[in-house]
């Protein structure tokens, strides 16, 4: 890459207090007549040797790159566009259809998209250096807060990974309540992203009935674990309580809402007319590309690729259920909605047979290395409150060694990649996340598209730029 | 381990030769004698490879059946072992065979630096950035090596092990050590 930088951001070293108000009103002044903004307005969004070159400065790699050409060429009119004229225009990230801080550059001709060049690192918060600083119990309160639309999914991932490096084994109660709220959770994900692929393709009130449904799982939630998000309810040895008097009841209203609410959604999305025509044929990746770029769930499967690791790699004993995995052929965004739609009447699917076949037990694993000692024996024994205190004081220790654990989280692939070195803090700990890989092949899907299409593409791979930044 | 001395029966055993490598990994065992694989605790593949071999062996092993690329990140060994300081961990997948492979590239250095596999699989472009950022390494034939997460003027690595957390830079001090 090369280092040169523009005047302007050369011009601005010295960080310019804020403005001032007659500052603001020169401001106003410049912005309505036209005039050029001083540098220090621009350096105030400028992300450096992070955005996109124009087009006479950018090499061919860059071309192809931020082109999404670079696996696959499906270019149309590529000599058209070298000489044409191009604006660069900047979305986000304060923009309400990139669902979060996510910024992009995109390079237009007209109103067609040439080159996108996603800008993130708003919402970076330093997770992973955090993770480091707290010990394997406290880890998932930290990745819970990642993909704030699938926490338990996240949680259910560490847990994986430390019970991998522990070896320690689950009782069946444990796996079944995990099978259960990660797949409801994978139901009120999906219901968050049918409500914002509605709105952002003008159907507002499809943003209303999504989060109408969703309540319903969130209310669920909250009986269960105590919040409506970051719930912090698996850990490493099982869950955090057991589930609440009467989850049968809620859960059986959980399994005859959403499905009546799917049928709206489907009547009116469907097979409606403008639903279809921004969504069919639009923002096509090919499986091809898919692996190049990394990129898993459903719009893997809506290219038409069975993988699925619940299937393929199944964890917490998802194997003994039945269900089918949805598969699109076109991998456009019509594809991308369908195999999702299908996705949570499968994860009902799901969820019903661990209703019928809830088995009974503990909830959290008797290995009293990982699990404190009932409530009860605190008070009649001295011990016991010592283990306690032990226990969420210093944690407990891990053994050396490393481990990755991928599930299919409502996104794609969710992996967290664990560094222990025999402490009770992991050494390291990186999240390998759907959304990261997600965001990087924008380019592709956008390539060649009107910039209307765009608001499609980014609602359709369903971004959390919580997931992206961490 | 017993800390035994061995017997002769077993001295005269045949010493156990390289783990065995699944049928997949073979092409690649061939290929790569040096590069060593072994299985974790929970039994994941897992193959060391030298840095100037990076890029030749993620291109055998996509054409080994590991079409897809699923992750790069790095770890900092900061004194916890003698060798290099920094493992670069690669992440691949193969659909056909069902099989996960993770490839650790040990660097080292004030500027440690790594092949780019960017050629091979180009979804690494985003990940090298990140690791770039937040690790300071530095992927050789990258097409655009910038910083990703953090503004483009932040000092440092915050990754690095010898990154405090939560440090304010004292002031009227003879160094400018931070705390």
């Amino acid at each position: 890459m090369t280092d040169e930088v523009t005047t302007e951001e050369e011009a601005t070293e010295a960080p310019h207090p804020a403005p001032s108000e007659t500052e603001r009103r020169q401001l106003h002044d410049m912005w309505a007549s036209g005039t050029e903004e001083p540098a220090w307005v621009v350096a105030s969004t400028a992300e450096g040797a992070q955005l996109m070159l124009p087009r006479d400065q950018a090499t061919g790699e860059d071309v192809a790159g931020e082109g999404g050409t670079l696996v696959v060429d499906d270019r149309l009119f590529e000599d058209e566009a070298a000489e044409a004229e191009t604006t660069i225009l900047n979305m986000g990230p304060q923009h309400p259809s990139t669902h979060g801080v996510l910024r992009l550059q995109l390079e237009l001709e007209g109103e067609v998209i040439r080159r996108v060049k996603p800008v993130i690192g708003y919402l970076h918060t330093g997770m992973e250096k955090t993770g480091e600083t707290l010990t394997f119990l406290q880890g998932p309160t930290n990745v819970t807060r990642m993909d704030y639309l699938a926490p338990f999914h996240n949680e259910l991932c560490f847990s994986l990974a430390t019970e991998a490096l522990l070896g320690i084994e689950l009782p069946p109660r444990a796996e079944a309540i995990r099978v259960l709220m990660t797949e409801l959770n994978r139901v009120s994900s999906h219901l968050t992203w049918v409500a914002t692929q509605g709105m952002d393709l003008g159907a507002v009130s499809m943003m209303i009935y999504g989060i109408r449904e969703r309540e319903l799982l969130l209310a669920f939630f909250e009986k269960t674990t105590g919040l409506r998000m970051n719930h912090n309810y698996i850990r490493p040895g099982g869950v955090a309580a057991d589930l609440p008097d009467g989850w049968e009841e809620d859960v059986v209203g959980i399994l005859e809402g959403i499905p009546k609410g799917l049928s709206d959604y489907h009547d009116l999305l469907t097979n409606n007319p403008i639903f279809l025509g921004r969504t069919q044929g639009v923002g096509v990746i090919t499986s091809e590309e898919c692996f190049a770029y990394g990129i898993t769930g459903p719009p893997l499967r809506a290219t038409g690729v069975d993988w699925d690791l619940r299937k393929t790699q199944p964890y917490s004993g998802i194997e003994q259920y039945e269900f089918d995995v949805p598969l699109g052929e076109n991998g456009d965004v019509y594809d991308r909605y369908t195999v999702r739609m299908e996705e949570m009447v499968q994860s009902l699917r799901i969820v019903s047979q661990v209703l019928e076949t809830m088995p009974d037990g503990d909830y959290r694993t008797t290995d009293l290395k990982v699990t404190p000692p009932p409530r009860k024996r605190i008070d009649e024994s001295m011990e016991a409150l010592i283990h306690h205190f032990k226990i969420f004081t210093e944690g407990f220790k891990v053994p050396a060694g490393e481990h990755y654990q991928a599930i299919e989280g409502p996104r794609g692939e969710l992996g967290h990649y664990l560094v222990s070195v025999g402490e009770a803090k992991p050494w390291r700990l990186h999240c390998r996340t759907p959304s990261f890989a997600a965001i990087q092949s924008l380019p592709i899907m956008m390539g060649d598209q009107l910039i209307a299409d765009s608001i499609a593409v980014i609602a359709s791979i369903d971004p959390v730029l919580g997931d992206v930044d961490r | 381990m017993t800390d035994q001395m061995p017997t002769p029966d077993e001295e005269t055993a045949p010493e156990p030769a390289a783990p065995p490598v699944a049928p997949h990994l073979a092409p690649l065992a061939e290929a790569f004698p040096e590069a060593k694989f072994e299985q974790s605790a929970a039994g994941q593949q897992v193959a060391r490879v030298e840095s100037g071999r990076l890029v030749e062996f993620v291109q055998a092993a996509r054409d080994a059946g590991f079409e897809m690329f699923i992750d790069l990140t790095a770890v900092d060994h900061y004194r916890q072992r003698s060798g290099p300081r920094y493992d670069v961990v690669v992440g691949l997948l193969s659909l056909k065979h069902n099989q996960r492979l993770r490839i650790l590239v040990p660097v080292d250095g004030d500027v440690p630096s790594a092949p780019s596999i960017t050629d091979v699989y180009p979804g690494a472009n985003f990940y090298e950035r990140e690791v770039y950022d937040l690790f300071g390494i530095d992927f050789t034939g990258h097409p655009d090596l910038t910083r990703i997460m953090l503004p483009d003027d932040w000092d440092g690595h915050p990754l690095r092990k010898d990154t405090p957390v939560g440090a304010v830079p004292i002031q009227f001090r003879d160094t400018n050590k931070v705390l």
